[in-house]
């Protein structure tokens, strides 16, 4: 009944940083920030590592990118993944290159599981997951969530949202759709993308990074999968959102409602 | 020629609203490329969509079978991809729903087609259309082409206009829809509705809502939404303590919003937030910290308690009534 999971960890600026525009629209201004994990991949880690928990398997973690990319698969390794892989790639990537790599990954690899974030929140496209499903012919289960809260009991012992059948053959997905919450049952082998309420991601213990160290980090040119890695989609110009203008200060709620009411007229 | 194909949504038979945003924003794409327009619908039991739909004055094509039911992105992908293909289509859209997001990228790989996710506008000059669409959580805003035959997108239903009725209606057609109900991996289990007798969110003329400020007590933020006719939003730190529903966040990662009214109380205003509601038309931050950062984007700031604000402009919009 073990599972083994391919779990996906993208290197991203920390959305703590302040993301600012080159004066000539080509990109971001890349000086100070920091890059981190990214969170909503952070989430998929943690609830892979909580299936190997409860299930036994391996974790296994890929990112496509440079050198740096090491890092956050070094980050998934401390929190426990067993094994990680640099798929290696220098420049832009889009969801239609990134899901044909992962499609030839999951051909090498024949995980039960791909977990990935739902979104990485550089590009925020959202479609990884779905792209990957498609070429693989497999189930796809979205936005992955549970109904207990994140200050429930079962968040505090660490159990797994996404839950095995006893026969291990399917898995049930509790989505956060419009409107309400779907529940889905999985036949696996299958892809399942994570929403931001599933989990709260454990944070690397000391021991966990030590031993992160000696870990397995398999390094594979991307070139060598046999993808076309030409990107489609082409980022020709960025700018900054137009300014609001606000920061304007009432005293109290008489001068409110009467702004609302006999100013802007909303009230 | 290049036709568009528009994937429309209902619910119990009737036409989800974020759907006329979707047919508005492919009626721009239509004339941009010169090319027709056209709707798909799948579902079962779709009731009055289709003619909801034709009312516009668009090609309805209406795909039912009982494996559409429920919407299952595996089920739905090949029949939109089959439509897509069968009207020559070199756009494909829909509205960016949970249902939209989850569905159009599946559909896009079986097209060999490049997306844009919750598309903005579209840029770029006469048919060399770009996609302009939020990026680092609505930070930046970029022009992206998207080099396949097929391009695919959905849109931010707030960002474009609904498409209003035709003077002739448009011609609905049946599409046989050949799904392998026997062969799919995904089964549906359950849908549990959030009932509410409040508008709903992405809709309502107004959304009061509120954040760590409230410290879980939210009813001084529901009797003024009551009052306004208003829907109930949420900041991330309310939803993730348990206080409020999940679908009640407002943000990058909940929903985004652009009422006209926008009351934020006890809602620190982190960046993810604010991307959320900055398109509303007036915004009122209610925080006991002058610094918070809402109280940049607020149109009206007040610096107080929202338990003593809230009740205060409760009862004075039960007054003026």
């Amino acid at each position: 009944m073990a599972l083994k999971i391919l779990v996906t960890a993208k290197r991203v600026e920390d959305p703590e940083s302040k993301i600012r525009v080159k004066p000539d629209g080509s990109g971001i201004v890349t000086d100070g920030v920091n890059y981190k994990l990214n969170p909503f991949d952070e989430i998929a880690i943690e609830e892979a590592l909580r299936l190997k928990e409860a299930h036994g398997g391996e974790v296994v973690v890929v990112s496509i990118g440079g050198d740096k990319s090491q890092t956050e698969i070094r980050a998934a390794l401390a929190m426990g993944a067993d094994r990680g892989i640099l798929l290696r790639h220098e420049g832009p990537l889009d969801p239609v290159v990134v899901s044909a790599l992962l499609a030839k990954l999951v051909e090498q690899e024949k995980p039960d599981l791909v977990l990935l974030g739902k979104q990485s929140i550089d590009d925020d496209q959202n479609q990884a997951g779905q792209y990957l499903a498609a070429r693989l012919g497999q189930a796809q289960g979205t936005f992955a969530s549970k109904h207990e809260s994140l200050e429930s009991e079962a968040e505090q012992k660490r159990q797994p949202g996404l839950k095995l059948a006893a026969d291990g053959q399917r898995l049930t997905v509790v989505r956060e759709v419009d409107g309400g919450v779907e529940t889905l049952d999985l036949a696996l082998p299958a892809v399942v993308t994570v929403d931001l309420r599933l989990n709260k991601p454990r944070f690397a213990s000391l021991p966990g990074i030590m031993k992160a160290k000696k870990k397995e980090l398999k390094d594979v040119p991307a070139a060598s999968l046999g993808v076309d890695l030409t990107p489609r989609v082409l980022v020709r110009r960025l700018a900054e959102p137009p300014k609001r203008q606000g920061g304007l200060k009432v005293a109290d709620v008489e001068e409110l409602y009467k702004k609302l009411h006999e100013g802007a007229k909303v009230l | 020629m290049t036709n568009v194909l528009i994937v429309a949504e209902q619910s119990n038979g009737s036409l989800k609203k974020s759907s006329l945003n979707a047919v508005g924003a492919g009626q721009l794409l239509a004339a941009r490329t010169g090319g027709q327009l056209h709707v798909a619908l799948l579902g079962q039991g779709v009731g009055g969509a289709p003619a909801q739909l034709a009312a516009l004055g668009v090609t309805v094509h209406v795909a039912e079978h009982a494996a559409l039911a429920h919407g299952l992105a595996e089920a739905a992908a090949p029949v939109v991809a089959a439509l897509a293909r069968a009207v020559g289509a070199g756009y494909v859209g829909g509205a960016a729903t949970s249902g939209g997001k989850d569905l159009l990228p599946r559909a896009a790989a079986l097209l060999e087609a490049a997306m844009a996710t919750e598309v903005l506008a579209f840029a770029g000059d006469g048919a060399q259309v770009l996609f302009r669409r939020p990026m680092w959580a609505g930070n930046v805003v970029a022009d992206v082409e998207l080099a396949t035959a097929v391009k695919v997108f959905t849109i931010r239903p707030t960002e474009f206009a609904p498409a209003a009725p035709a003077a002739a209606p448009g011609e609905v057609k049946a599409v046989a829809a050949s799904v392998d109900a026997a062969g799919l991996k995904t089964r549906f289990v359950s849908f549990e509705e959030v009932k509410s007798t409040r508008p709903e969110l992405t809709e309502a003329r107004v959304v009061v809502s509120g954040g760590r400020g409230t410290k879980g007590d939210f009813k001084p933020i529901e009797a003024l939404a009551d009052v306004l006719g208003a829907a109930v939003g949420a900041s991330r730190a309310a939803v993730d303590a348990g206080w409020v529903p999940n679908d009640w966040q407002v943000g990058q990662t909940g929903k985004v919003v652009a009422p006209e009214l926008y009351v934020a109380a006890g809602i620190s205003g982190a960046i993810q937030h604010l991307a959320g509601m900055k398109g509303s038309k007036v915004i009122v931050a209610v925080n006991k910290d002058p610094e918070a950062p809402v109280f940049a984007v607020a149109d009206y700031g007040l610096v107080g308690d929202l338990f003593k604000v809230l009740p205060e402009l409760t009862e004075k919009v039960k007054a003026g009534k």
